[in-house]
């Protein structure tokens, strides 16, 4: 589905942020990317839609070098979800989920009937929600909305950028649940980026550890946690979390 | 006070209704103009900062210059007239209307801006579906400003034989009547009074109803 041929990025200032990073993400795969903060996980996953440019190496979807398309039309057909949520303050709740297939030009009925599709999905009945505005949503709604934007027109990557992580706890982890039962139902790629451990144990089919622009280890939640390739590795899932996670993988 | 300016009506009420509609005429048109010169000038800037400092910094030394200075020097290229009057006057209503439109959409926040982008937004539909709606409120205070000042220097376009309310007021200078100065002067402190609450009330009408304050 999506493969990363040895692509680095260096900013104008002259810092690597990504170093020859090479991954083949496979067709309906959950991958979680996550490292500590800075080591660029937001830079590669922004370079899958084009919104950062590598500066070396080369991004195939589906066969294709992505630098061949064109960037507009690439983005539409990749669902993209950010942390901050990002949904149009001036628009309705309808009006923010069916923006791609506006741009795409769909017919009124068409989208209204997305619309409700979507929003039946996150039990949001569209009756209350469609016309409200996203300042009139809790946070945990408004990011339910944000997810439901990137699915508007079934792409079938989807690229999300901590999108749990400005919610509470509770929030965070009623949504978690739910989209690991909506991403199982879709069957859709993903490429999610985290810092939270807990959540890449709770999601990934796998998980891509990173540190400095560079991949520190490749694998499964289970291969991680049982066999940590390094220090650094076994450290940043924490000794607990790998008790935890052994016991509740026995029971 | 009351009577004295009932008294001046009734003395000057069809030259001041005349001089009123030249006035609205002059200030409507010239910040018409100017918007049609500042809006997408402001746009056009937007993803051109080399050049923003400079076109800004232009327009505002023209703000710097004396009306009365100005009316002077456009007259030998248009003479006078009222041609020449929405020229000058055009100028003036550029500033803060292409300034609110610059700076409007520069701040509407990044995180839209990533996700219009993100879903693939073309350059232009960017700016239909999410920069100027946002910066809308922006833009309309700045055309009320524009138009506000606008009223007020219109009063001296009547040097340059333009007409409007400052033709009451320049006559009542040179005959030293108080009544004919006070004739011209009332009536545009509450034309721009009134432009002023217009403004406000159709700003509240165009912002966009998810970031309308209560
Ligand atoms: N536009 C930029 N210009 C220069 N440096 C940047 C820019 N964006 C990010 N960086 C730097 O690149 C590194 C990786 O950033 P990022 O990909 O956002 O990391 P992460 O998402 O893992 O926190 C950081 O050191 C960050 O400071
Ligand atoms: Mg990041």
């Amino acid at each position: 589905m999506v493969i990363f041929d040895r692509v680095s990025k260096q900013y104008e200032d002259g810092h690597e942020a990504v170093k020859e990073f090479s991954l083949e993400v496979k067709d309906g795969e959950f991958l979680v990317m996550i490292g500590p903060s800075g080591c660029g996980k937001t830079t590669t996953l922004k370079m899958v839609n084009r919104l950062i440019e590598p500066t070396s190496g080369t991004i195939y979807i589906g066969q294709k070098d992505i630098t061949k398309e064109d960037p507009v039309k690439l983005r539409r057909e990749i669902g993209y979800v950010i942390q901050d949520i990002g949904l149009f303050p001036n628009m309705a709740i309808e009006q923010n989920i069916d923006i791609v297939p506006r741009l795409l030009g769909w017919s009124k009925e068409k989208r209204k009937q997305r619309v409700d599709e979507l929003l039946s999905l996150v039990e949001m009945d569209p009756e209350v929600y469609a016309k409200r505005y996203p300042s009139e949503l809790s946070g945990g709604q408004q990011q339910r909305i944000g997810v439901l934007r990137a699915l508007a027109v079934e792409p079938p990557l989807i690229l999300m950028d901590e999108p749990f992580g400005a919610l509470d706890p509770i929030t965070r982890d009623n949504l978690q649940e739910e989209f690991k039962v909506l991403q199982k139902k879709l069957n859709k790629t993903i490429i999610f980026v985290t810092h939270d451990m807990d959540e890449a144990l709770k999601l990934a089919d796998r998980i891509v550890l990173m540190k400095d622009g560079e991949i520190v280890q490749v694998g499964s939640p289970d291969e991680l946690v049982n066999s940590p390739a390094d220090e650094f590795v076994s450290t940043f899932i924490g000794s607990s979390r790998m008790e935890n996670y052994k016991r509740s993988e026995t029971r | 006070m009351n009577i004295e300016l009932f008294e001046i009506w009734a003395k000057h009420g069809d030259t001041m209704l005349k001089a009123l509609g030249e006035h609205v005429f002059l200030a409507v048109t010239a910040v018409f103009l100017g918007m049609l010169v500042a809006i997408p000038l402001g746009i056009w800037l937007v993803d051109r900062d080399r050049y923003a400092k400079y076109v800004l910094g232009g327009v505002g030394v023209i703000q710097t210059i004396p009306s009365l200075a100005l009316f002077g020097l456009v007259l030998p290229f248009l003479g006078i007239g009222t041609r020449p009057a929405l020229f000058v006057l055009m100028l003036y209503s550029i500033l803060p209307i292409l300034r609110n439109t610059y700076t409007g959409i520069k701040e509407v926040s990044p995180v839209y801006v990533e996700a219009g982008k993100g879903m693939g937004m073309s350059r232009f539909q960017l700016l239909g579906y999410v920069e100027l709606p946002l910066a809308l409120p922006v833009i309309m205070a700045g055309i009320r400003i524009s138009i506000v000042y606008i009223i007020a220097w219109a009063t001296l376009a009547a040097a340059i034989g333009a007409g409007g309310l400052g033709d009451l007021i320049f006559g009542g200078i040179a005959v030293y009547d108080y009544d004919l100065i006070m004739a011209g002067a009332v009536p545009a402190a509450i034309l721009a009074l009134v432009a002023s609450w217009l403004l406000g009330a159709l700003e509240k009408v165009v912002t966009p109803k998810g970031i309308r304050r209560s």
